[in-house]
């Protein structure tokens, strides 16, 4: 098939290797930075590795395993993590596409919407904590007070109520990260071919029938991103929390990451640390298998 | 070089080319920074050298009013000492500052000179990561023993060998508005503060501020801040049995549960009566003292800063006492010098570590006026440092510290004082029973003596 292309110059020598010569540099940062780490991570959970000595410390066999199998605390965390998730992910994905339609409804003046959106992501989550430290405040805050604006007597304090506090924490979080899932959809929306929606519209579907049976299937591909990317990155919550309630009140925020890091950096028990976060791992692993897999069977089924 | 001479083809430099200039432009970096920067701290860093002679490395968790201070105090030393190159490095309080100091430790690059809490010395040292201190080579430098303030010198040793230097105290004490407290009727002809000992004086005190403010008597703060309760409990606690929590290192639980639901007991009847609100944060605390919508203010020394940067007319005095069947007690702990060990003896630079040591002890003056009771004594018994007002209204608190309790899961930020606090918290906001409060924490106290010590 191939013999009439013109002779091409042989590879030179230094050509062969300049494939995994641009790969060099990031699989050194790669090993040395995640792989490593990650075995590290993996034997260490098999010994009482200590912060505060040197060496990996008495090997402990399966016992670091069956003690955090055993902590009620490393499964309240679990929890609290796993309602986080929860809380963040079901509006984070809803909230982000009826604005991203809406947004993109929008002729004139939808750089604005597009901007407003997406501003508060940029923003470090130590400017957002600080800002919410404000809002949520007990006696003084903004929350309270417009609480009781619209003619709530008692307003909760929205940290330092066990019940409240995860929420609270989920309102800001979901205000702070909206932009990243909007621009996602936004792209997605950009991808439906305006032949598609003319074809609806000659068909006579209206404008909700149109986002109903045709925009939103059609997104499908990206909503299934969408939720992946949340639900890992919520899994993997510790800054906002860290920095809001330190876990608190009564440890009803508390986290997995914050669980590792406690356990690690406060009281140096790395080993132990370790096999947290190995099952954390394999939580998330888990989690995400299973939705891909989920939508794999309902791609089918369409 | 051979790639300055012109080449005419390629006309532009191939990307391998490129690449190789880079590489050998970052190699010629990085060796200038080995050999002309070998007393730069970074290049020390990577090739594991000592620091030369006349270096010293002091690391601190000192921010905002301490760390002015702090810095005062340096250039007091710096001033006397023109030879030697201090490098101070602060990093941010609580226990990103001692993972590192334990890191660097381990790592064999330990400072020479590093701040610890008196409550963390004994982990520390029993870990190994503090030098002995011997008091033949503190005598040399002017240190005895008898100049230092008895109780924090003993917390300072560890099996009767001495691990820190302590430079002062700092307690858990009462502030209270003076306008409020005069309108209230609680002065005395001398402008103090009379009748709050004793579980009903203390409310019946607050009571009467909160008739003045109109709205709470005192502030405490109980919301993200499980050290603060814990110190509110830990005061009372003592007041009663005088005993500890956990015993041997926190390998065994000795809590008396009857002393800890008599002191929860006490913290509830504080909110019950509505004296003290149930949910502040700890910024938010000191706001209700500053804008009189409280007249007292339950928090640690280091806050007179902040308060007296609100202008307002204020006292102090130490946490009165409650319960008098043990001898007075008040939480408290205690900044510390220590000398993390060193690979070698040239690295530890023992003398001029010392010398360090002892000229900031000759600056307590300085830092007492951020709040702390200094522990060397020639600056204690000062006429300058008791004309300081309020710092030395509540000096005699000193007397009554309650360490944390000894502990590997123990001291400043630790877990014990987050599980111990978050008992209290919930006994305070009237979420559990006192009893209920005393048996979650024997429970969580054997929880953590049952895991294994990292020591």
């Amino acid at each position: 098939m191939a013999t009439t292309t013109a002779p091409t110059k042989a590879p030179g020598r230094g050509d062969r290797w300049a494939g995994p010569g641009m790969l060099l540099p990031f699989s050194l940062f790669y090993l040395l930075f995640l792989v490593g780490p990650l075995i590290y991570t993996v034997v260490a959970g098999f010994f009482d590795t200590s912060l505060l000595k040197s060496g990996l410390g008495d090997f402990a066999g399966l016992s670091n395993y069956s003690a955090v199998l055993g902590d009620s605390e490393f499964w309240r965390t679990l929890k609290n993590t796993l309602w986080f998730t929860v809380l963040t992910t079901v509006p984070l994905v809803l909230l982000s596409l009826t604005l991203a339609i809406l947004a993109d409804r929008f002729v004139r003046g939808r750089w604005f919407f597009r901007f407003a959106f997406f501003a508060p992501f940029v923003l470090p989550s130590a400017v957002v904590a600080l800002m919410f430290t404000f809002i949520y405040a007990d006696q003084v805050g903004l929350a309270q007070q417009a609480a009781t604006w619209v003619g709530v007597d008692t307003p909760p304090s929205w940290l330092g109520d066990p019940d409240w506090a995860m929420i609270s924490i989920a309102a800001a979080t979901v205000w702070w990260t909206l932009g990243f899932n909007f621009v996602l959809y936004l792209a997605g929306l950009q991808d439906i071919p305006r032949s598609v929606h003319e074809a609806a519209a000659i068909d006579g579907a209206g404008p909700w029938q149109r986002i109903r049976h045709v925009v939103v299937p059609m997104l499908g591909r990206t909503t299934t991103l969408v939720t992946v990317l949340q639900v890992v990155a919520s899994l993997k919550v510790f800054d906002q929390i860290y920095m809001l309630t330190n876990g608190g009140p009564d440890g009803s925020t508390r986290s997995s990451l914050q669980l590792i890091y406690d356990t690690g950096f406060v009281e140096g028990r790395v080993g132990y640390a370790s096999t947290v976060s190995l099952l954390l791992f394999v939580v998330i692993l888990l989690v995400s298998l299973v939705w891909f897999a989920l939508v794999r069977r309902a791609e089918k089924e369409r | 070089m051979r790639d300055r001479t012109p080449h005419t083809s390629p006309p532009a430099p191939s990307r391998r080319r490129l690449l190789r200039g880079t590489l050998s432009l970052g190699a010629v970096a990085a060796s200038a920074a080995a050999l002309g920067g070998c007393d730069s701290t970074l290049a020390q860093g990577f090739t594991g050298g000592s620091p030369t002679p006349d270096r010293l490395n002091f690391w601190n968790p000192f921010t905002g009013g301490d760390g002015e201070r702090l810095l005062a105090m340096q250039a007091a030393y710096r001033a006397g000492h023109r030879k030697t190159d201090l490098k101070s490095a602060t990093f941010v309080w609580g226990n990103p500052y001692y993972t590192k100091l334990t890191l660097a430790t381990l790592g064999d690059r330990p400072p020479q000179v590093a701040i610890s809490h008196l409550s963390k010395v004994p982990t520390l040292a029993e870990a190994g990561l503090l030098a002995e201190i011997q008091p033949s080579d503190l005598a040399r430098h002017g240190l005895t023993e008898d100049k230092f303030d008895p109780r924090p010198w003993k917390k300072s040793q560890l099996d009767g060998k001495l691990y820190a230097i302590p430079l002062d105290t700092h307690p858990f004490v009462l502030y209270f508005r003076t306008d409020i407290a005069e309108k209230a009727g609680l002065l005395d002809g001398k402008g103090r503060l009379t009748d709050v000992d004793g579980p009903d004086a203390f409310i019946d005190a607050l009571r009467a501020a909160k008739e003045v403010t109109g709205q709470w008597g005192g502030s405490i703060a109980s919301v993200k801040d499980a050290s603060t309760q814990f110190r509110l409990f830990w005061s009372f606690y003592r007041q009663i049995s005088g005993g500890d929590l956990v015993a041997d290192q926190g390998r065994k639980v000795v809590i008396d549960t009857e002393a800890a639901a008599e002191a929860l007991a006490y913290i509830r009847r504080l909110t019950q009566e509505r004296v003290v609100p149930t949910t502040t944060d700890g910024p938010g605390a000191i706001t209700m003292l500053t804008t009189g919508k409280a007249g007292f203010l339950m928090d640690g020394v280091w806050q007179v800063l902040t308060v007296q940067g609100s202008k307002v007319k204020f006292d102090m005095r130490p946490l009165p006492r409650i319960f008098d069947d043990a001898p007075y007690a008040c939480a408290a702990d205690s900044h510390s010098l220590v000398l993390p060990k060193a690979p070698s003896e040239s690295a530890q630079r023992l003398d001029l570590s010392l010398g360090f040591v002892a000229s900031l002890l000759g600056s307590s003056k300085l830092w007492a006026e951020g709040g702390h009771i200094p522990a060397w004594l020639p600056t204690q018994r000062t006429a300058s440092y008791r004309a300081l007002e309020p710092q030395s209204h509540y000096a005699a608190a000193a007397d009554g510290a309650a360490y944390d309790p000894a502990a590997w899961y123990g001291g400043a930020g630790s877990s014990l004082q987050i599980v111990i606090g978050d008992a209290v918290t919930s006994v305070f906001t009237g979420a559990g029973s006192p009893t209920a409060g005393a048996a979650r924490m024997k429970r969580e106290l054997r929880e953590l003596a049952s895991r294994t010590s990292p020591v």
